[in-house]
C-alpha cells in the first residue's frame, strides 16, 4: 500500500499528483465525501466508481488524483479501504455525533465553562488546588453514601467532596482557594445526579456566607456570557437568568409561599420537612431568575456556623436554577468542640440506622483546634451547570462517560 | 415489592388499591437531605394524573396488571362479548371498560384487553382498523387536492371527517388513537 499523505499536504500538491491518504469519514454527500485526519480534512470525489461506499464515521484509506478541489478516486482497485473500522450503531462514534454532533458540542461547552471558571477566580487572586481523592474519611453525614477501596493494610475511601482537605489549607494559611474535582457517591444516580461527578469548591478565609454568594452569581453569570454569549441559561427548554443580583429567599418563607407550612409546624419531622420541600418547594425555586434560599434551620447546619445573630439559623445557603439545585455553601463552622459534637452525633445516627461506619477525621478536627479564620465556602455541581449552559435536561449528556457508559 | 430505586417509566404499581403506570420520574437529594424520587404517574382506571414523591427505600407495591389478546364477539345488553384467544375463554366488558374501543368493535377484531386483578379495566384496539363509510353526502369527483372535508358516519356509528372525494359504502382506514380519517382502502 502506498504511503498515506497528511490532508493538509494533498490540498497543496500541483494538480494532476497523485497521492493516498487515510482519515476519518465525517460527511457523506453522494459521490462526496469529506475525510478528516490530524492535519485537516479534504474531499474526496468517488465519482461513478461504486467502493464499497465508506460509512459515516469509517476510518478509510484512499488513492486518487487531486484535481484543484477534490481527490478523485478513479478505479476501483485504488478505490477507498476500510482501516479494519465498522462503526456500530451503538458505539461511540455514533453516540457522540448523533443529532448533529449534540454531544460533541456539549463537550466543547464543558471545556470552556471549566475555563471559564479558571479564569475567573484566577483573576481574583485564588490559588487553585488540588486535594486527594482517596482518604481515609469520607465525612459522616448521615444522608451521604462512600465508594470505599480496598487499599491493603489501610482501609480508604473515594471523597464524596474535597471539603476536609480544602480546610485543612484554610488551616495551613491559604486563604483564597478553589478545586474543581471529581467527587464520588453512592446510590445517587438519576438524571440531575451521577454516582461520579465534578465539583467546584472554593473557600474565602476571614469572610462569611454573604461574600461567596457574591461569588457565586458573579461567577455563574460570567460563565454564561462566556459561554452563551448572555447571563442566561436553560433549564428545561425555560431561559432563566443568571445576572446578579439573585433572588433571596429564606427557608421559610419559601416553605410558606410554595408549600403553604410554616417552618416551626414541620420542623420537628425532618422527613416531612424535606418531603414538602422536594415535592412543592424545589421544583418552584429559581423558574425564571437563580435563587439563594438562607437561613436553614440550626438543625441543617452540616458544616456551617449558626448565624451570630440568630442562633436558630445556619450561616447556610443553597442557589437554585430552574428548580434545580447548583450549590450548597456555607460560613464555615470553625469551632473544633462544636464540630465534633455534631460529627459525634452523625456517627451515633448513622449507627443507629444501620448505615456504614465511617471514622472521624482527626487531622480535619486537628486543623479546627489549631486555628481556622472565619471562612465562607461554597460547593457546585460543576455537571449541573455546563447541563444548564447547554440547554440539557440531564447531567449524562454533557459527560464524556457517565457510569451507564464507561 | 419494588424499591424506589426500581421506578422507571411504564412500570405498574399500586397506590391507594388504584394501578398506576408511572409517566415521569426523578431523583432526587436535597445536599444535605434524603433522597426522593419525585414521580408522576396515571391511574390506568381513569387516566387521572397522580404527582407522588417517595422517600429512598420506600416500598412500592406492583399492581397486578396484565394484558390479553382477545376477540370481539357480539353485543349483550350494555356489554360487549370477548374471548380470550389462548384459553377461549368469554368475557363480558362493560362501557367504562370498553371506553373509546366501542368506536372500532367490527366483527371478530382483535384487541388488547387490560386485566387489573383479574379484571377488564381497558381495551386497545390495533392502531388501524379498516371500516365501512354508510352514510355521507355524494362525493367530488377530482377534488382530491382540496383541505375541505365533510363527515361521514361509519358502520359502528362513529363520525369522522373525510375528504370530500369519499363516497357512501367507500372502506376507510381509521387511526383509532386520534379517530381520524387515513386513506382510502381500495
Amino acid at each position: 500500500m502506498a504511503r498515506h499523505k497528511p490532508a493538509a499536504i494533498v490540498c497543496r500538491l500541483p494538480i494532476g499528483s497523485r497521492a493516498t491518504v487515510a482519515g476519518r469519514v465525517v460527511n457523506i454527500d453522494g459521490g462526496r465525501v469529506r475525510l478528516v485526519d490530524g492535519s485537516g480534512a479534504l474531499t474526496l470525489s468517488l465519482g461513478h466508481v461504486s467502493p464499497g461506499a465508506p460509512a459515516l464515521g469509517q476510518l478509510v484509506q484512499a488513492t486518487g488524483v487531486w484535481d484543484g478541489t477534490a481527490l478523485v478516486v478513479e478505479t476501483r482497485r485504488d478505490g477507498v479501504a476500510p482501516l479494519d473500522s465498522f462503526p456500530k450503531a451503538e458505539g461511540d462514534y455514533a453516540h457522540f455525533t448523533a443529532d448533529g454532533g449534540r454531544r460533541v458540542a456539549n463537550l466543547h461547552r464543558r471545556a470552556a465553562v471549566l475555563g471559564a471558571i479558571r479564569v475567573y477566580f484566577d483573576q481574583r487572586g485564588f490559588l487553585e488546588v488540588e486535594t486527594p481523592l482517596m482518604v481515609r474519611s469520607p465525612g459522616t453525614e448521615v444522608h451521604i453514601e462512600a465508594f470505599s477501596v480496598d487499599g491493603g493494610r489501610d482501609r480508604r475511601f473515594l471523597i464524596t467532596s474535597p471539603e476536609m482537605h480544602m480546610k485543612r489549607l484554610l488551616g495551613a494559611g491559604l486563604s483564597k482557594i478553589y478545586q474543581i474535582s471529581r467527587a464520588f457517591r453512592r446510590d445517587e444516580a438519576g438524571g440531575h445526579h451521577q454516582p461520579e461527578f465534578t465539583m467546584l469548591e472554593w473557600y474565602r478565609g476571614f469572610a462569611d456566607a454573604s461574600a461567596v454568594m457574591e461569588d457565586t452569581e458573579n461567577l455563574v453569570a460570567a460563565v454564561a456570557e462566556e459561554v452563551r454569549g448572555e447571563a442566561t441559561v436553560q433549564v428545561a427548554g425555560r431561559n432563566v437568568s443568571v445576572a446578579p443580583p439573585w433572588h433571596r429567599l429564606r427557608v421559610d418563607e419559601a416553605l410558606l409561599e410554595y408549600a403553604g407550612l410554616t417552618l416551626s409546624e414541620v420542623l420537628p419531622d425532618e422527613e416531612r420537612f424535606f418531603h414538602a420541600w422536594v415535592e412543592k418547594v424545589e421544583p418552584a425555586l429559581g423558574r425564571d431568575r437563580a435563587t439563594f434560599v438562607t437561613h436553614w434551620p440550626a438543625s441543617m447546619a452540616s458544616l456551617a456556623r449558626l448565624l451570630p445573630d440568630d442562633p436558630t439559623s445556619a450561616d447556610r445557603f443553597e442557589a437554585y436554577v430552574g428548580g434545580i439545585e447548583l450549590c450548597n455553601g456555607f460560613g464555615e463552622l470553625v469551632d473544633a468542640r462544636e464540630q465534633r459534637g455534631r460529627i459525634e452525633a452523625e456517627v451515633a445516627l448513622r449507627e443507629a440506622e444501620g448505615l456504614p461506619a465511617y471514622p472521624i477525621d482527626e487531622r480535619f478536627l486537628g486543623a479546627l483546634e489549631e486555628g481556622l479564620p472565619d471562612s465562607g465556602g461554597n460547593a457546585l455541581g460543576v455537571d449541573r451547570l455546563v447541563m444548564m449552559v447547554c440547554g440539557e435536561d440531564r447531567v449524562s449528556e454533557v459527560m464524556a462517560f457517565p457510569a451507564d457508559r464507561v | 415489592m419494588y424499591e424506589t430505586s426500581d421506578i422507571r417509566k411504564g412500570l405498574k404499581v399500586l397506590i391507594d388499591k388504584q394501578p398506576y403506570n408511572v409517566v415521569d420520574f426523578q431523583f432526587v437529594k436535597p445536599g444535605k437531605g434524603q433522597a426522593f424520587t419525585r414521580t408522576k404517574m396515571k391511574n390506568m382506571i381513569t387516566g387521572a394524573v397522580l404527582e407522588r414523591t417517595f422517600k429512598s427505600g420506600e416500598k412500592l407495591a406492583p399492581a397486578d396488571v396484565e394484558s390479553s389478546e382477545m376477540q370481539y364477539l357480539y353485543p349483550e345488553g350494555d356489554g360487549w362479548v370477548f374471548m380470550n384467544t389462548k384459553s377461549y375463554d368469554q368475557m363480558t366488558l362493560d362501557a367504562d371498560a370498553v371506553g373509546d374501543c366501542k368506536h372500532y368493535l367490527l366483527d371478530g377484531l382483535m384487541v388488547e384487553v387490560q386485566l387489573f386483578d383479574g379484571n377488564p379495566i381497558a381495551v386497545t384496539p390495533p392502531t388501524f382498523v379498516e371500516m365501512m363509510v354508510i352514510e355521507t353526502e355524494p362525493g367530488f369527483k377530482g377534488d382530491s387536492t382540496s383541505n375541505v372535508q365533510k363527515p361521514a358516519k361509519m358502520e359502528t356509528g362513529l363520525m369522522v371527517q373525510v375528504p370530500l372525494f369519499v363516497e357512501q359504502d367507500t372502506k376507510l382506514k381509521i387511526d383509532t388513537r386520534t379517530g381520524t380519517y387515513v386513506e382510502r382502502v381500495k
